[in-house]
C-alpha cells in the first residue's frame, strides 16, 4: 500500500502502471498530500468532475506519485459552494492546474494565492463553468474581453516587453510578460489558454474510438504517447490486457516518437544560437524517418496507431530491415553531430550556464519529464514503472545535474542513443504472432483507469471516467508542460532576453497540451 | 571547422522539386491581378499564424524549411512580423481566445495579402468541433469564419509537399 492513512482505503486498480484509487474527505486531504510530499512523492495531476447526475455534488480528483506507484485520491465535494484547501502550498505545481479547474468547473481552492482565471479569457462568462453537464454554450457566450492583472515589478529602470500570442517564429500561442532592466530579465510571466478549444467537453460526446483519434492530437508532437496512456486507462478499466506483439509495437512507436522529436529538438537548438549547419542536418534525418514512418505505418507522426485493445499497424520481416538500418544511420550520424556541438567553442558558449535550474530548486517545483532529468530529478516511467514491455528492456534513464541548456542538450543526446538501442531490442523481441488485436468496442459502466506513459517530454498521464451506460463521462488529459511551465518562468531570471528562445526551446513545452 | 563542412560535402544536396500548383485547393476566386503575382513569386514573406492548431500542423511547417523541401530556395520564407508580410499561413480550428489576434493580425498584414488555412481543423474546424456544428464554446471553428481564405490545404497534419503545394496555389492565377 502506498500510502497509510486510517481514513483512506485505497483499491489497487489493473493498471499496467502500478496504481490505486481511493475515496477521501476533503478534510484529510491536506494531510495525504502531505505525508506525500515529505516521503518524496509529487503531484502528476488534478482535475475536477460533475458527479451531481450520478451521485450528488462534484468531485476532485488528485493523483499524486511516488516511489511505489500513483495513487488517485477522490474528493466529493458539496453541490453549493464546491470548494476545497489550496494545495498549492504543498505542491506549487497544482496552482494553474486548480486555476483551470475552476474555470472548468466552479470549484474553488480556498485561501489559494492566485485566484485569476487561467483557461478562460472572455469566450465565456465568469459564472458559467464549461465542464458542468448543464452547461448552455450559447447562453453563456461573450464576446468581452476580460482584463488579465499581470504581476506589475516596478524600480528605477524596469520596463516590460509584452510577447504574444502571436509569436515571431513558427510555434504555438501564449503571451510572455518580460519585466526587465536592459537586456537582464528580472521576471517572467506567463499567460496561456490562447489554444483552449474545448478537447475535455468533446470527450464527453465520443465513442470509445473516437475519443482515441482527440487524445492523439490533444499535443501533436505527443500523439503517441497520448493515445497510448488513453488506451492504458481503458484497458485497466475494461479489465484486458493486450497481446504482447501490441505492446511490443507500442513501445517501438513510443520511442520512434522520442528520438523524431530530440532530432528536431536539437537541431533547432543549434539554429538559435546561429549554428544553422545543425538544424540542416538534424532535420535532414528527422525527415529521413518521417518518410520511414509514412512507409511503414502510414503516417508521418504515427497519428491513430495505437487503439484501446491493441494497435493498428504491423510491421512486417522486411520494415524490421529498414528499421534496424536506420538505427545504424541514425547512431552514426548523430554521435557526429555531437561531437561537432560537443567542441564548438560557440555553442558550448550560449548553452553552458543558460536558463539554470538547480537540482533543488527543481525538486520544490515538481520539474518532470526529460526537462526535469538535466536537473537531477531521477523520474522516467520507463524505469520506475516499467509496463510491459519496458519490463523486459532494462531503460538506462539519462540524467544530469547542472540543469542548464547544456544539461538538457545532454540528456537529449542520451536519450537519443538509448531509445536508438531500445528500438533495435525492441525488433528483436517483435515475434510473429497469429492472433489478432481484439478492438475494445465498449467499456463497463462506472469505471475509472488511468494510463501514464513517459513521453519524450514526460509523463503524459489520461484519466477516464464512464458513465452509468459505459460511455465517456469524463477524459482528463495531462500534459508535463503543466508542471514544466511554471519553472521556466524560474529558468530564465537573470538571463538575458536574447537568451530567452534558446532556454525556452531546451524545454520545449506544449501550448495545445496544457490549454486543452 | 572541418568536421563541419566534411559533414556537410558527406551529406550532399537533398532538396528535391517543388510540386506544382493544385487548382481544387482554391477557395475564393483570385483576388489579385496577374503583375502583383509575378513580384510575390519571386520572392514571398510568409506569417505563420496558429489559431488553436494541435501543434500537428505546426511539425510539418517547421518540415517544410527542411533540406529536403528547401523553402527559402524557392524565394519564400517565413517573418516574425505580419507586417512584413505577403502571405499568412493559418493553423488550428480557430479558438474563440485567438479570434481577436487572428484578425488583428489579418488587419497587420499590408494590402495585396492572401491566406492560406492548413490542416482539416482549418478547413472545417476538424475533430474538435461536432461536424454538424463546425464549432463549440470555446472553438470558432474553420478560419473562413473568422478571415477570408484563398486556398485551404485538407490533412491531419497535411504533408510538407502539401503545404508547398497550397503556397504554390495561392500564388499562382488560375489557369
Amino acid at each position: 500500500m502506498p500510502i497509510k492513512h486510517p481514513n483512506l482505503k485505497l483499491t489497487r486498480l489493473t493498471d499496467a502502471v502500478p496504481t490505486w484509487a481511493g475515496e477521501i474527505a476533503v478534510e484529510n486531504l491536506l494531510e495525504i498530500c502531505r505525508q506525500v510530499r515529505d516521503g518524496g512523492g509529487r503531484l502528476v495531476a488534478l482535475w475536477g468532475s460533475d458527479a451531481r447526475e450520478l451521485r450528488g455534488g462534484f468531485m476532485l480528483h488528485v493523483t499524486l506519485i511516488n516511489e511505489t506507484g500513483l495513487v488517485c485520491l477522490h474528493v466529493p465535494l458539496p453541490e453549493a459552494h464546491p470548494h476545497y484547501p489550496d494545495l498549492a502550498c504543498i505542491f506549487p505545481a497544482a496552482a494553474r492546474m486548480q486555476r483551470a479547474t475552476y474555470d472548468l468547473l466552479g470549484m474553488h481552492a480556498e485561501e489559494a494565492a492566485d485566484h485569476r482565471k487561467w483557461l478562460r479569457h472572455g469566450a465565456w462568462h465568469s459564472g458559467s463553468f464549461p465542464l458542468r453537464k448543464d452547461f448552455d454554450a450559447a447562453a453563456s457566450r461573450t464576446d468581452e474581453a476580460e482584463d488579465y492583472p499581470f504581476v506589475q515589478v516596478e524600480g528605477q529602470g524596469v520596463h516590460e516587453i509584452a510577447v504574444g500570442p502571436v509569436h515571431a517564429g513558427i510555434i504555438e500561442p501564449g503571451h510572455f510578460r518580460f519585466s526587465v532592466i536592459g537586456e537582464r530579465v528580472l521576471r517572467l510571466e506567463e499567460r496561456f489558454g490562447y489554444t483552449h478549444k474545448g478537447i475535455e467537453k468533446r470527450f464527453e460526446s465520443l465513442s470509445l474510438q473516437q475519443g482515441a483519434k482527440l487524445v492523439g492530437r490533444v499535443s501533436g508532437d505527443s500523439t503517441v504517447a497520448y493515445a497510448w496512456a488513453y488506451a492504458m486507462a481503458a484497458e485497466s478499466i475494461a479489465g484486458v490486457t493486450p497481446p504482447d506483439r501490441a505492446l511490443w509495437l507500442r513501445a517501438l512507436l513510443l520511442e520512434r516518437e522520442r528520438v523524431a522529436n530530440h532530432l528536431g529538438d536539437l537541431g533547432y537548438l543549434g539554429s538559435d544560437v546561429a549554428l544553422a549547419f545543425g538544424f540542416a542536418q538534424f532535420w535532414i534525418l528527422k525527415e529521413q524517418m518521417l518518410r520511414t514512418n509514412a512507409a511503414l505505418f502510414g503516417h508521418r507522426y504515427l497519428m491513430d496507431s495505437i487503439m484501446p485493445g491493441g494497435v493498428a499497424v504491423d510491421v512486417t520481416a522486411e520494415a524490421k530491415r529498414v528499421i534496424a538500418e536506420e538505427c545504424e544511420l541514425l547512431e552514426r550520424e548523430a554521435a557526429t553531430l555531437r561531437g561537432i556541438y560537443e567542441e564548438h567553442a560557440g555553442v558550448q558558449d550560449r548553452y553552458i550556464g543558460a536558463g539554470r535550474i538547480e537540482p533543488k530548486l527543481a525538486a520544490q517545483l515538481g520539474l518532470c519529464g526529460m526537462a526535469g532529468r538535466a536537473s537531477a530529478q531521477a523520474w522516467d516511467a520507463r524505469v520506475q514503472f516499467a509496463c510491459a514491455p519496458y519490463d523486459k528492456l532494462d531503460v538506462r534513464m539519462a540524467t544530469y545535474r547542472n540543469g542548464d541548456v547544456a544539461a538538457r542538450v545532454i540528456v537529449r543526446f542520451d536519450e537519443l542513443f538509448e531509445s536508438l538501442r531500445l528500438v533495435r531490442q525492441i525488433l528483436v523481441n517483435l515475434v510473429h504472432e497469429e492472433e489478432a488485436t481484439p478492438a475494445l468496442e465498449k467499456l463497463p459502466p462506472n469505471g475509472f483507469g488511468i494510463g501514464l506513459v513517459e513521453g519524450w517530454r514526460g509523463e503524459v498521464m489520461v484519466a477516464i471516467h464512464t458513465d452509468a451506460q459505459g460511455n465517456l463521462a469524463r477524459v482528463h488529459p495531462h500534459d508535463p508542460s503543466w508542471q514544466n511551465w511554471p519553472v521556466l518562468e524560474h529558468a530564465v531570471i537573470d538571463n538575458i532576453v536574447p537568451d530567452f528562445p534558446l532556454i525556452n526551446k531546451s524545454f520545449n513545452l506544449s501550448y495545445s497540451g496544457q490549454d486543452l | 571547422m572541418y568536421q563541419i563542412l566534411k559533414q556537410i560535402l558527406k551529406t550532399g544536396i537533398k532538396s528535391e522539386t517543388p510540386p506544382q500548383g493544385d487548382e481544387s485547393l482554391r477557395v475564393l476566386e483570385q483576388r489579385l491581378q496577374q503583375d502583383i503575382l509575378d513580384v510575390f513569386g519571386g520572392a514571398l514573406a510568409i506569417r505563420m499564424v496558429d489559431a488553436g492548431s494541435c501543434n500537428g500542423c505546426e511539425l510539418e511547417i517547421h518540415a517544410v524549411n527542411n533540406a529536403y523541401y528547401n523553402l527559402e530556395g524557392l524565394g519564400i520564407k517565413f517573418v516574425a512580423s505580419p507586417r512584413h508580410a505577403d502571405l499568412l499561413l493559418v493553423t488550428g480550428p480557430v479558438s474563440r481566445h485567438m479570434e481577436v489576434a487572428l484578425k488583428r493580425t489579418y488587419d497587420a498584414v499590408p494590402e495585396p495579402k492572401l491566406v492560406v488555412a492548413i490542416g482539416e481543423c482549418a478547413c472545417d474546424g476538424g475533430i474538435f468541433c461536432a461536424a454538424d456544428a463546425g464549432e463549440n464554446y470555446a472553438s470558432c471553428g474553420k478560419v473562413a469564419n473568422v478571415i477570408p481564405v484563398d486556398v485551404a490545404v485538407p490533412g491531419c497534419p497535411p504533408t510538407p509537399t502539401a503545404i508547398l503545394q497550397g503556397i504554390l496555389t495561392a500564388i499562382r492565377t488560375a489557369k
